[in-house]
């Protein structure tokens, strides 16, 4: 029993060691922190304040070749609406100049027969629409105003006119658990799992290529200890440091972004600390697998951030992509973090959501340890 | 340092019986069957390549034989689970620590890594601090030590377990004799307590100190047991040549020309020769003085004698330089007195520490100088000062008559370098890095056509033209670092350890090439560590913190130190005495 107990203590004391030397490195090295802390407040900031999908306010110019009442009205309500900046163009040549310069994102023409199509019967009134295709989510934005302020002005001058309204359903929106859809509701979870995606995998791809490229590896490998001990002491400061960080990132968004967490504490560090399973397998993997730094953090950065970045449901959406790239994201941890962080954010602590995803991500998780188990022989052969 | 067998036979400390190691194609160890026999040193004496380091690997349990069976202390050695790891102390090279770590954190780490209880490790790092003279410097980052501090903490983590059998691979490289003696002193204590060190080396001088060797070439073992009965082979057939000043260069070379004999070298102011078997007869007293004979000279007899024939480099020189049309100036600059290096003052200061201060020597041109000082002295910041890599902050040093600190592209278009790891670039084949070394160096391109083509003939490198720099033997390595350094006919050679881990043969083939330039007019200022390099040099400038404290022939400096105690001082008790000298 106290052989057992001996046993177990020395087991302790020599995981303990190899924990505080990767601990004092980490420390030590001015890269780990900028990692830890530079990095993951630069992303949150970038995708805080620099990134936005939602549209604000649209330059256009706008042409009007109509000088009759109904394009003088309608012209108000482009002038009027909170979307556009309505800069007046004398002609379409001037106006095409605004665009080409990029001093507007959008060109408005109000055609000379405007006013007379719209009264009369069987023509439809015109309004062109030129946009900068360049900038496609721009473009969709216009688009989607210009025919709502279109909407409003036959509305309007239905009612003006005694008519019936044109339409008698009307499709109104709500969004749930973002009530305004701002984007950085959902960017800032999105950019917490880049964030987890970096520090797990890049931090630990590095752990072990770093050590066969200065040579101490061998010193490490001579002595009596195991796989095991140097699995889980290779790891743990890297776990430790990601949740710090991750606290770092989730104060930041609740009191500086003003994010909602409509879930509990406990269920987003359980969601956040699962994560780091497949995360950190996948950085040992490489570093395993890769005898120099840079071939490893390269490799890093092509599984895991940039999978973290286009796959994961982040930047783009999952069920836009063509069914065999949605196949491949099934294999992306980050994927099922993406959604889950979302859960405990913007809805609560929908287990039935979570525990599925944490189960892949577990899954994904065992595969990548497993393999590094496989590969991790103490040899240098 | 002779330890005496116990009374009962002990069983070896490890046994390898047909071991072959292989990497893909190529073989490592191709079958190896020996014994180390235990509470000795065993010299692990072979070139690089000659699978020293695998060897090593093997018996520390880092690697899997391809074939054929390896006991280690009584066991098969396994990277885990098994007994061996916990009582083989192995110190890598480069010496396997964490630089970015405290010398008391890496003890610490160690310590913990082998699981010794506090007690335990309070008594062996009190041991192990006094026994490495670091207890002062137990906070300082190991990266900041000096590389004999650094060989000192490496074997005290390797030693905190108390090992039986300690491997050391190449303790000795890039470490100055100062610090290698007193490693020396440290293995004797341990052999004395019975533990087994296996010491591997290129050096055949380190070699000779051991009590029993195990020589590797090329993955086979060509010898097996005590150095001084591989020594005997050549008893009777090696002689010293005292030759007038200056003469020593061309008396090596019409001594080795000679049919009897089998190796000629420079020592200082005399010719080291050995005769081929039978022929010792033609060496006469009168000239020729009969000294003992040393593991080298049998060294050299085992591998098939020294290479002989005339430099092709030298042949091959172009009279009229081309660096003569690829940078103005040329040999127009060189003054008449003849100096081609000019130290005058050189003074480099890092912050509050000065590197260099106030060294001053001139080289001649035909003349080969040699910078020596222990490790962190400020032998490598005069040298790059002299090759134009660093400013310096005060003093002024010229090549070939240029102004390093006024015109450095000039001055470094009339100098060439060669630096000990051969940085070429091992990527590109032989042909590219030819013809990438003459182009950044500038030559025309009739004169490239020329200088190239005759580099490939005279190194023989014709059939490797296309095979990547990284894969050529080490030879050849040397070669092509050499043939690249030389292309555009330098007035000035800076060699920097130019032979370090390289075998005698290879040696002396370099220096073969060396000496012949010299001939040809060129300066060579040279840094080593190994004292038998050294000898080759016609005068020596002694650094030390900084400061140049001696300056002389190999001869004049062994002469300062020759006392009743110290009757036929080597170079290398020079070298330890001067600078304790100084020191007190």
């Amino acid at each position: 029993m106290s052989d057992t107990l001996t046993r177990l203590r020395l087991w302790w004391q020599q995981l303990a060691a190899i924990m505080i030397k990767e601990g004092k490195q980490v420390v030590r090295d001015p890269s780990s922190w900028i990692i830890a802390v530079v990095l993951p407040l630069t992303f949150l900031f970038l995708f805080g304040f620099g990134i936005s999908l939602d549209t604000t306010v649209v330059r256009i110019a706008m042409v009007r070749e109509d000088g009759g009442r109904d394009a003088l009205a309608f012209a108000a309500a482009l002038t009027n609406s909170r979307w556009f900046l309505v800069v007046a163009a004398t002609d379409r040549r001037s106006a095409e100049r605004a665009l080409q310069d990029q001093s507007v994102k959008a060109v408005i023409i109000i055609p000379a027969e405007f006013g007379r199509r719209l009264n009369a019967q069987n023509t439809t009134a015109q309004v062109q629409v030129l946009v900068d295709g360049a900038e496609p989510n721009t473009a969709n934005y216009v688009h989607g105003y210009v025919q709502a302020i279109w909407n409003g002005f036959l509305a309007a001058r239905g009612r003006e006119q005694g008519a019936a309204p044109a339409a008698a359903v009307s499709v109104e929106v709500r969004y749930w658990y973002n009530a305004n859809a701002v984007s950085r509701w959902f960017l800032i979870p999105g950019s917490m799992t880049v964030i987890m995606t970096l520090l797990g995998t890049l931090l630990t791809s590095l752990v072990i290529a770093r050590e066969y490229e200065r040579g101490t590896l061998e010193a490490l490998y001579a002595t009596p200890l195991t796989r095991g001990q140097i699995l889980i002491g290779k790891t743990l400061p890297y776990f430790l440091l990601a949740m710090v960080s991750m606290l770092v990132c989730v104060l930041t968004a609740l009191l500086l972004f003003k994010l909602p967490l409509r879930g509990s504490f406990l269920a987003l560090g359980l969601v956040s600390a699962v994560f780091l399973v497949p995360a950190l397998g996948q950085g040992l993997l490489i570093s395993v697998t890769m005898r120099t730094q840079m071939a490893a953090a390269q490799l890093g950065l092509m599984t895991g951030y940039m999978p973290a970045m286009m796959l994961s449901g982040f930047l783009f959406d999952i069920h836009s992509m063509p069914p065999w790239l949605q196949a491949i994201t099934l294999a992306i941890p980050a994927r099922y973090m993406n959604v889950s962080l979302q859960t405990v954010f913007l809805a609560g602590d929908l287990w039935s959501v979570l525990i599925p995803n944490m189960l892949f991500m577990l899954a994904v998780g065992a595969l990548f340890f497993g393999l590094t188990w496989r590969r991790l022989h103490k040899r240098v052969d | 340092m002779s330890v005496h067998a116990p009374a009962t036979p002990a069983p070896p400390a490890a046994r390898v019986l047909g071991l072959v190691k292989t990497f893909g194609t190529a073989t490592a160890l191709a079958g190896i069957s020996a014994a180390l026999p235990p509470a000795r040193i065993i010299g692990l004496v072979g070139p690089d390549g000659a699978g020293k380091t695998t060897l090593i690997r093997l018996l520390a349990g880092l690697m899997q034989p391809t074939a054929g069976t390896l006991e280690v202390l009584g066991s098969t050695p396994r990277a885990e689970g098994g007994i061996t790891q916990a009582q083989t102390g192995y110190m890598p090279q480069r010496f396997g620590l964490y630089e970015d770590l405290s010398v008391l954190d890496n003890l610490t780490l160690y310590a913990n890594l082998r699981a010794l209880d506090a007690a335990t490790r309070r008594q062996r790092f009190a041991q192990l601090l006094s026994f490495t003279d670091l207890g002062s410097f137990t906070e300082r980052l190991a990266g900041n030590l000096s590389g004999g501090m650094k060989q000192k903490l490496g074997l005290a983590c390797a030693l905190l377990g108390r090992p039986r059998l300690l491997l050391l691979d190449e303790p000795g490289v890039g470490v100055d004799p100062l610090s290698r003696r007193e490693l020396w002193r440290m293995v004797n204590d341990l052999v004395a307590g019975g533990v087994t060190v296996l010491w591997s080396t290129a050096y055949l001088e380190e070699a000779e100190r051991c009590a029993h060797i195990w020589l590797l070439d090329g993955g086979r073992l060509l010898y097996e047991g005590a150095p001084a009965r591989l020594s005997e082979r050549v008893r009777g057939r090696v002689f010293r040549r005292r030759v007038a000043a200056g003469q020593a260069r061309q008396t090596a070379e019409s001594e080795l020309a000679r049919e009897a004999v089998l190796d000629a070298v420079i020592q200082g102011a005399s010719v080291r020769v050995v005769a081929k078997p039978g022929a010792a007869g033609e060496f006469h007293a009168g000239v020729y003085e009969a000294v003992a004979p040393r593991l080298e000279d049998a060294y050299v007899e085992l591998l098939g004698g020294a290479r002989k024939g005339e430099s092709l480099l030298a042949r091959g020189w172009p009279t009229g330089a081309p660096a003569d049309t690829a940078a103005a100036g040329g040999a127009a600059a060189v003054k008449a007195d003849g100096v081609l290096v000019r130290a005058a003052g050189l003074t480099r200061r890092f912050g509050d520490f000065v590197a260099a201060d106030n060294v001053g020597f001139e080289v001649h041109a035909g003349e080969i100088y040699g910078l020596l000082g222990p490790n962190g002295a400020g032998k490598s910041t005069t040298f790059r000062m002299l090759c134009g890599l660093l400013m310096p902050s005060g003093g002024a040093a010229s090549v070939a008559g240029v102004n390093l600190s006024r015109a450095a592209s000039r001055a470094r278009a009339r100098l060439g370098y060669m630096a000990q790891k051969f940085s070429l670039y091992g990527d590109l084949s032989v042909a590219q890095n030819l013809d990438y070394f003459a182009d950044i160096y500038g030559l025309q391109r009739a004169v490239k056509r020329e200088r190239v083509r005759s580099m490939v003939e005279m190194f023989e490198l014709a059939p490797l033209l296309h095979s990547n720099a990284s894969l050529l033997p080490l030879g050849f390595k040397q070669r092509l670092a050499l043939a690249c350094a030389t292309l555009h006919a330098p007035a000035v050679l800076f060699l920097d350890e130019p032979t370090s881990g390289v075998d005698p043969l290879m040696r002396r083939e370099f220096w073969h090439h060396i000496n012949a330039l010299t001939t040809r007019g060129v300066a060579v200022v040279v840094t080593t560590h190994f004292m038998e390099e050294a000898e080759y040099c016609d005068r020596i400038g002694l650094i030390w913190r900084g400061r140049k404290i001696a300056e002389g022939t190999p001869d004049e400096l062994k002469e300062r130190v020759r006392s009743p105690a110290l009757a036929e001082p080597t170079l290398e008790d020079a070298f330890i005495a001067l600078i304790q000298g100084e020191a007190a």
